[in-house]
């Protein structure tokens, strides 16, 4: 009746995941009594749950990626204080069965369900506004990839307290994950949170490309577009490309363990190197789906703060398409230690160093972007200065190991990790903070705390040197990845000042918690009336902060690089706003709950699979066919904004508009 | 004031550089920056000198990106404000050379040591290499020395001097055969063979260990290397020869099955072919089939992270 489920699954006798997961109940539960009893349910389900519209999607993701950041990074401090405890014969209070599922578990959360989220939340709030559009291609899809997204969450959080998670590190390579070595149920959340959230990934990508390429206003030409929305293209262009193969990749491995293939296995023909080569043919564009929006939100906030254009805008968009197209050239440096062969290893590790000339090109240029402007120091560009001077340390590291013979000694050792540390910190996740830090005022009408926000800054930067350069000495000193304990006491104080880098790591994390409650209590100071709190360029800040549901009343006419700022030049020059333009009705699409139960029968039918737990894995997939069977035969698609309706918006921002333009001046 | 406090936070960038090159260049007495062996001492070179080339453009970037952003703070009135300032042909042709050309120098120093050092190939050297099969195991490495008929579990002996010529193999999952201080690593693949050359100069006990995780035993599966003089290592093997127990098909599955933390182990004689047959996934040569028993008999799966 229940499969592999029983009692046995709950951990009942290990005190660490019992209190934990006990916690993470606790605090769910406590979560829906408090919306219960404040009676929120209606509100949440009408205007977020069931919501279509890009902005909110856009929140809810980076809201998805924050709170799995805060998992995840609990993963990392214990690793951390593991292994700051267990030198020479302590072998620690984690043993090896929960030390590896905390490894995997870290490295799966932080990519897929803290980088990614919020990485595919930004480019979702922003990249419609920039454009001067009302909303994505096809907005119930981008319900439906959230709540995919959420599903694969839920399923990974799951299998804290039902069961275990993989054993195997976060790419889950085989043998080690065949049935035969890892028969548990962890490779199996593993696959399915990872296949669900996949194709959520998938269909948004989807999106945004069509988004980007068919809906840009009026005179928005490709090279009018701001350089987030090029670098959104190209991350989406990876991921249409790549997630496929992830996709074809687990199904192998999947029928493997499911139905006794052999496409990885020891045995009858199997091959584990044709997964190693396929999931980095995934594996390395995915670095890029995350590191280039991150290098469009530093172009965005560098021009922005510097009150200038972005230097050799031509040249970056250039360069992302570079590095966009090299991306797929360049896996097999993931494991120059197969003994492929030196003409092998040679031209990967060529292709590889010549990722690093566009990417040179971008410093560069963000540096001549800075050079003749006014920079203010506001919280986005410590972020991003920050962000240039670690991740010219984490490329050089890169390149370094790109060098196959130098990769030889260093593959797989601690330098490896501090060094795709340091350009996933110091590149996607500064980034996303200054991305998040620049658009909140765009998307909740008040800014977030400075104080708060350069103290998080600081303790994340400093917590960051602290906790990786110890590491990147111990993989020189020969320590290895994943180990669970060690012989050798002179790694312990190197160990030991990593483990304090962590936890100011996590006290820069609280600080962000801090300033955003903070913030909250303080919204009415921190309150923005203009739209427009950091003298924006892009199209973004010419509407309303919050933007109304329809973003823009009239669709902007663009007429130029940096579409908002012309306008706004304009407009100081002559002293006035443009004429009032006529208003029409705006059609909008139909909330819709499509996304949020297809999301519940795939969380019911990847539940199902994982425990073998069949007729339910029948009734999941019933119920996902019959919600889109449901929403292909809806009869309302479109609610309509009366003209009114949309003239008393639009007017309301054009009176505050004019009140502050006298205020302006003309910078020069 | 305000001044002063931003030249503090200024400030604050630099030490953890400083720190970090300290560590560097102190903190190793064993690992890969303090090689004892050819193909170490040569990998060190091109990490040395990889690093240094790239250092060259790395810290005068670090420092210029520095000094821009506080020289063209928005309080700072003699920076020239050039507020339409957003293309220069001059400057986007050295904003391409300058990686070009790093990268240039630095790809040829890939393909060239990417040939030299290529794991399978043989060293040059007058003296004659000495044969040595790896396997490795759940969660141990086994050592056969087939031109002598001699084996030993997570202990290697080896004449200082003498090249090494490695064949290695898995019987289990995927591990990574590494000794930091002579070199290379280099993948141990279940039905696959690599081949990898090492040699240690100098007498001495280094350490090995597996660099690829490969289960709940990963952490100690770590072996010493103990290169000997010529003449010790010819003791050695007298010695080893014929005492102790035969490594047959039926021993060698036995010791296939899962275990931790294993002492090391020697074998005075070997049945011939078993390396091969292990490699290939053939019937072991006399004694029953074998294959490695899965992880799961040994461990039974458990809870939770």
């Amino acid at each position: 009746m229940l499969g592999k489920l029983t009692w046995n699954a709950i951990p009942f006798d290990e005190p660490i995941p019992m209190a934990a997961g006990g916690m993470v109940v606790a605090m769910i539960l406590g979560l829906l009594t408090w919306i219960s009893v404040k009676g929120y349910w209606p509100y949440l389900w009408r205007e977020w749950i069931t919501s279509v519209d890009h902005k909110r999607i856009g929140v809810m993701y980076c809201l998805l990626g924050f709170v799995m950041l805060l998992r995840g990074f609990s993963d990392a401090i214990m690793m951390r204080s593991q292994l700051a405890l267990a030198a020479g014969a302590s072998q620690g209070y984690l043993p090896p069965d929960h030390y590896d599922q905390i490894f995997s578990a870290h490295g799966t959360i932080m990519i897929f369900f803290t980088a990614m989220p919020f990485v595919i939340g930004l480019m979702n709030f922003v990249v419609p506004l920039q454009l001067g559009v009302r909303d994505v291609a096809f907005p119930t899809l981008n319900s439906v990839s959230l709540w995919l997204t959420a599903s694969g969450v839920l399923l990974t959080n799951a299998s804290l307290v039902i069961g275990e998670f993989a054993r195997t590190g976060w790419l889950a390579y085989p043998p080690l994950s065949e049935l035969q070595f890892s028969p548990g149920v962890g490779v199996d959340y593993y696959l399915w949170s990872l296949q669900i959230s996949g194709v959520g990934t998938l269909l948004s990508g989807i999106n945004l490309v069509t988004t980007i390429l068919k809906m840009r206003a009026p005179g928005m030409s490709y090279t009018r577009m701001p350089v987030f929305c090029w670098t959104a293209l190209a991350s989406n262009l990876l991921i249409v490309a790549a997630f496929p193969v992830l996709t074809a990749t687990f199904a192998m491995l999947t029928l493997d363990r499911y139905l006794g293939f052999h496409f990885f296995t020891n045995d009858f023909g199997g091959n584990a190197m044709m997964y190693i080569n396929l999931i980095w043919v995934w594996g390395h564009p995915e670095v890029y789906i995350l590191v280039l929006p991150a290098f469009g939100i530093f172009s965005e906030v560098i021009s922005t703060f510097s009150g200038k254009p972005l230097f050799g805008y031509r040249s970056m968009i250039m360069a992302t398409m570079c590095i966009c197209v090299l991306s797929f050239l360049v896996w097999l440096h993931h494991f120059f230690t197969m003994g492929a062969g030196a003409d092998v290893n040679g031209f990967f590790g060529v292709m590889t160093m010549i990722i690093a000339v566009p990417t040179g090109v971008k410093v560069f240029n963000w540096l001549f972007t800075m050079y003749g402007g006014r920079v203010r120091f506001e919280v986005p560009i410590y972020w991003s200065i920050g962000f240039m001077v670690t991740f010219v340390i984490g490329g050089m590291t890169g390149v370094l190991m790109a060098v196959p013979p130098a990769d030889f000694v260093l593959h797989n050792s601690l330098f490896l990790i501090a060094h795709f540390h340091n350009v996933i910190i110091g590149g996607v996740l500064f980034g996303l903070f200054a991305g998040y830090t620049y658009w909140f005022p765009k998307a909740f009408g008040f800014r977030l705390h400075e104080g708060w926000g350069k103290a998080a800054f600081w303790c994340w930067f400093i917590g960051f040197y602290l906790a990786f350069m110890p590491l990147y000495a111990l993989g020189l000193m020969g320590a290895t990845r994943r180990m669970q304990h060690y012989d050798d006491m002179s790694w312990h104080p190197l160990m030991v000042m990593a483990f304090v880098g962590a936890a100011i790591i996590l006290l820069g994390i609280l600080c962000q918690v801090t300033q955003l409650v903070v913030s909250i209590r303080n919204r009415d100071e921190l309150r923005d009336l203009t739209g427009d709190p950091w003298d924006g360029r892009s199209l973004e800040w010419a509407t309303t902060s919050p933007p109304p549901v329809f973003n823009f009343a009239v669709m902007p006419n663009v007429q130029g690089e940096e579409a908002y700022w012309g306008m706004k030049q304009r407009a100081i020059e002559e002293q006035r706003l443009m004429d009032e333009p006529s208003y029409e009705v705006i059609e909008m699409p139909c909330n819709t709950p499509t996304g949020f139960v297809t999301a519940f029968f795939a969380t019911v039918t990847g539940f199902a699979l994982i425990w073998h737990i069949w007729w339910l894995v029948v009734v999941g997939l019933i119920g996902a066919y019959a919600v889109f069977v449901a929403f292909a035969w809806r009869r309302e698609e479109e609610q309509l904004i009366p003209a009114a309706e949309v003239a008393r918006l639009d007017r309301e921002r054009r009176h505050l508009r004019a009140q502050i333009l006298p205020t302006l001046t003309r910078l020069a | 004031m305000q001044r002063a406090m931003r030249t503090r936070t200024l400030a604050r960038f630099r030490p953890p550089l400083l720190l970090s090159m300290v560590l560097l260049t102190t903190g190793c007495k064993e690992g890969v920056l303090v090689p004892e062996g050819p193909i170490g001492t040569a990998e060190k070179m091109i990490l040395i000198n990889s690093l240094g080339i790239m250092l060259a453009i790395v810290i005068p970037t670090i420092f210029a990106t520095l000094g821009v952003a506080w020289w063209y703070r928005a309080s700072n009135r003699r920076a020239r404000y050039r507020p339409d300032w957003e293309y220069s042909g001059r400057i986007e042709l050295v904003t391409w050379s300058i990686p070009t050309m790093v990268i240039l120098l630095l790809g040829g120093i890939a393909w060239a040591g990417s040939h030299d050092l290529d794991p399978p190939r043989p060293l040059a050297s007058p003296v004659k290499p000495v044969n040595v099969e790896v396997v490795s195991l759940d969660w141990k490495w086994l050592f056969l020395y087939p031109d002598e008929g001699i084996a030993s579990v997570n202990k290697l002996v080896v004449p200082a001097g003498a090249p090494i010529s490695f064949r290695l193999t898995s019987a289990t999952v995927m591990n990574s055969f590494f000794v930091p201080q002579l070199g290379s690593q280099i993948y141990t693949m279940n039905g696959m063979t690599t081949r990898l050359n090492l040699q240690a100069d100098k007498p001495g006990r280094y350490a090995g260990l597996s660099a690829q995780f490969s289960g709940d035993g990963f952490s100690d599966m770590r072996f010493t290397v103990d290169a000997v003089s010529a003449t010790q290592y010819a003791s050695w093997l007298a010695g080893a020869k014929g005492k102790g127990a035969t490594l047959t098909g039926e021993a060698y599955h036995e010791l296939s099955k899962p275990s931790q933390n294993v002492a090391p182990i020697s074998y005075g004689a070997v049945t011939p072919g078993l390396f091969d047959a292990i490699a290939s996934r053939k019937p072991l040569p006399a004694g029953p089939t074998m294959r490695a028993a899965p992880i799961a008999a040994a461990s039974p799966p458990s809870k939770k992270a």
